[in-house]
């Protein structure tokens, strides 16, 4: 039994096939040990699948995976030190709370399993409800109960397969709060699958960014943010505005000049990819701005303005039809109303830019799926 | 206040509709089974014979002599019809689970297959046990061209010694019964461990294996669990018809073998002696409710794992 191997968990070149379908296709990660990874992407690009062999609940058609470098790729579920927090709970309906909790530590003959569950029903906040049947609690409970019962292990790593998925928005940011407080205080690896870009943003410190069974990329929330290295992870990780565009000259000064759709702009030389002159210049929403105080500057017409309290969001169409998005804080800076014609300005480095020849949809329509 | 009146009037009047529901099945009851069931008891007290007429003397040592006479038949037709519901479900279990989430598209003929034993009556189908275990029968003549006799007689010679055979041959014996008991109530078995197998989430499998739990033992303590409304329903079903069952003692068995079923039916049709078959009668329900209580409060708690 692998039991006491702790360290990163890597897969190495992992890949899933069921039938002729592949639903994780040569996935490489290493997770650190003690961090919260993220596993992010839309429904059924392959999150469940690449956990569950992580787990041992399926095995990998090829490839190996590792904790610490022991390698546990043949190992059953029943041994390895690996705890997973399911989907629909899959607590055991006919014990109590505290059973459920302490059926891992019992199955290990750990003596001092009482005291340890009711320390994790404790750390869950759920210390009064050891004797009840889990039917008699609230969704929310029960998958604080999961939690506690997968945790009590201090398993090498703990996965969590979108757990807070079926709670209320209220309840999900609460948790969400817990659970990178539970993380920290016990310092285990945990990895998290969801396919909520703003929880896996509030919550990891690292995440790979999963579309149709491979990882398009995998950083850091900010990095991955600011510097999304494909248009499925620029429209998947919050709004982008997409800009068609041609490298038109060569960099001076850390500067690069270019056109989009016949207006000059500047852009940082050190986001421009090798060799590519079709490129598409992505600007975040926020990093807008009405008026021209940026650099770059770009004249369109207001075509709808919604106030969300902190900010207003503006469509803004521009002469080549493209409506690109602008978010302006409510600070008593430049405002705008509808029909208006503005000028919309960045600086240069405050966009990113990515090979034309990608699909400037991926990702787009599904980032609420 | 119109509508708090009108309310207040629907409210009061009493609801029959549930009553009338439960009318015909409650006549029933009573027609088909208090009112015998008291004059089974009475029956049981009265003193007299068919010719000159009985009456109720409240003989209690009708009883005594019953029980007396009378305990070995039903001790054994306890131990034959234990023995066979132990058998169901050995046999039970593993067929219910494969049918529920083994068999894919087959499942529905499956399950009738598991009924199809109905179609043909009871009788026959006990009789055809006596082809297959007969001195000239089927399991013989296919162990005789398979040259395997000796296995047969190794068998006989342990089932005589285990008390449930003659030594000398598979028919006529403890063990026939038992085998005719098993097969006849199997689908009672079957059933009720399908409806409860069928609806068993399989996800908890994998919780009990992520959690240290080796298929035996998430078995052992997950599945078998889960499992114990459908074990307590079959159980049920099998072992108290089995207990009072006598047909496969009648042709299958010897005089050996005599359960309390033929005891009850020879002093009614036979020996006409009504207070005494209806005493006996009367044990046999006792005992059956008496065990069957003890072991439904035992699964209740678990105890049973
Ligand atoms: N046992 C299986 N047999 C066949 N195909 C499967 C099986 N399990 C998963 N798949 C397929 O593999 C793909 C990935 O499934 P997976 O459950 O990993 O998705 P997911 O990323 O977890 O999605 P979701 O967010 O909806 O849970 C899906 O297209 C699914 O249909
Ligand atoms: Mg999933």
């Amino acid at each position: 039994m692998a039991d006491h191997a702790t360290g990163d968990l890597r897969l190495s070149r992992i890949t899933k096939r069921f039938d002729r379908f592949v639903a994780v296709d040569d996935v490489s990660l290493t997770v650190p040990e003690g961090s919260f990874f993220a596993l992010l992407g839309p429904s059924g690009c392959g999150k469940t699948t690449t956990l569950r062999m992580i787990a041992g609940l399926d095995r990998p058609s090829a490839g190996s995976i590792d904790i610490g470098g022991t390698d546990i790729t043949d190992l059953k579920p029943y041994q390895r030190h690996v705890n997973t927090v399911f989907q629909s709970y899959a607590l055991f309906p006919h014990l109590d709370i505290l059973d459920n909790v302490a059926f891992g530590l019992r199955q290990r003959g750990d003596k001092d399993w009482k005291a340890k569950s009711q320390e994790a029903l404790a750390l869950v906040q759920l210390p009064d409800v050891a004797r009840k049947r889990p039917t008699q609690l609230s969704g929310g409970m029960q998958q604080r109960v999961a939690l506690a019962r997968a945790l009590v292990n201090r398993p090498a790593v703990l996965l969590l397969d979108e757990p807070l998925g079926a709670l209320d928005l209220k309840l999900r940011r609460q948790m969400q709060i817990e659970l990178k407080r539970i993380q920290s205080d016990v310092g285990l690896t945990f990895v998290h699958v969801t396919h909520d870009q703003e929880e896996a943003m509030t919550m990891a410190d690292t995440i790979a960014v999963m579309n149709a069974g491979k990882v398009e990329q995998r950083g850091d929330p900010a990095t991955l943010y600011e510097h999304p290295a494909s248009t499925f992870v620029a429209n998947f990780l919050g709004q982008s505005n997409l800009l068609e565009a041609r490298i038109t000259g060569s960099a001076s000064g850390g500067r690069m000049p270019a056109q989009t759709h016949g207006h000059d702009v500047v852009v940082a030389a050190d986001r421009v990819p090798d060799g590519i002159n079709d490129v598409w210049i992505g600007v975040r929403p926020e990093k807008l701005r009405l008026g021209d105080s940026g650099t770059n500057q770009l004249k369109g017409v207001v075509t709808d303005a919604s106030f969300t309290g902190v900010s207003t969001q503006y469509l803004v169409r521009m002469p080549w039809g493209f409506e690109v998005m602008v978010v302006q804080q409510n600070d008593g800076s430049a405002r705008a109303t509808v029909e208006e014609t503005v000028t919309v300005s960045w600086d240069p480095g405050q966009e990113f830019i990515l090979d034309q020849r990608q699909d400037e949809t991926a990702g787009a329509e599904i980032d609420d799926a | 206040m119109p509508d708090g009146v009108a309310a207040a009037t629907v409210r009061k009047r009493p609801n029959w509709v549930p009553y009338a529901l439960l009318a015909p099945g409650l006549l029933w009851l009573v027609v088909f089974f208090v009112l015998p069931t008291l004059s089974l008891a009475s029956q049981s007290l009265q003193t007299g014979d068919v010719y000159n007429g009985y009456s109720l003397t409240w003989h209690v040592q009708t009883y005594v002599d019953a029980l007396s006479t009378y305990w070995p038949q039903l001790l054994r037709s306890l131990m034959y019809a234990g023995l066979a519901t132990l058998l169901t479900l050995l046999l039970g279990y593993p067929l219910a689970w494969f049918v529920a989430h083994r068999s894919g598209r087959w499942k529905n003929v499956l399950l009738v297959l598991v009924i199809a034993p109905f179609y043909t009556s009871f009788l026959i189908r006990t009789l055809a046990w006596q082809t297959i275990l007969g001195d000239q029968g089927l399991l013989t003549s296919l162990l005789d061209r398979l040259h395997l006799t000796w296995a047969l007689h190794g068998f006989e010679s342990f089932l005589g010694a285990v008390g449930l055979g003659s030594g000398s041959q598979l028919l006529y014996s403890p063990f026939a019964v038992i085998c005719g008991l098993t097969y006849n109530f199997l689908p009672f078995m079957v059933l009720p461990l399908y409806a409860n197998i069928e609806r068993l989430d399989l996800r908890l499998t994998e919780a009990a294996s992520d959690l240290y739990a080796s298929p035996v033992q998430a078995f052992r303590r997950v599945i078998w669990p889960l499992s114990l409304p459908g074990v307590v329903g079959g159980t049920l079903l099998t072992f108290i018809p089995a207990t009072g069952d006598y047909i496969n003692s009648v042709l299958l068995g010897s005089a050996k073998t005599t359960m309390i079923g033929q005891v009850i039916d020879a002093q009614f049709l036979r020996v006409l002696d009504y207070p005494l078959a209806a005493a006996l009668s009367f044990i046999l329900m006792v005992v059956i409710i008496v065990l069957v209580m003890s072991y439904v409060r035992r699964a209740g708690t678990e105890e049973l794992l």
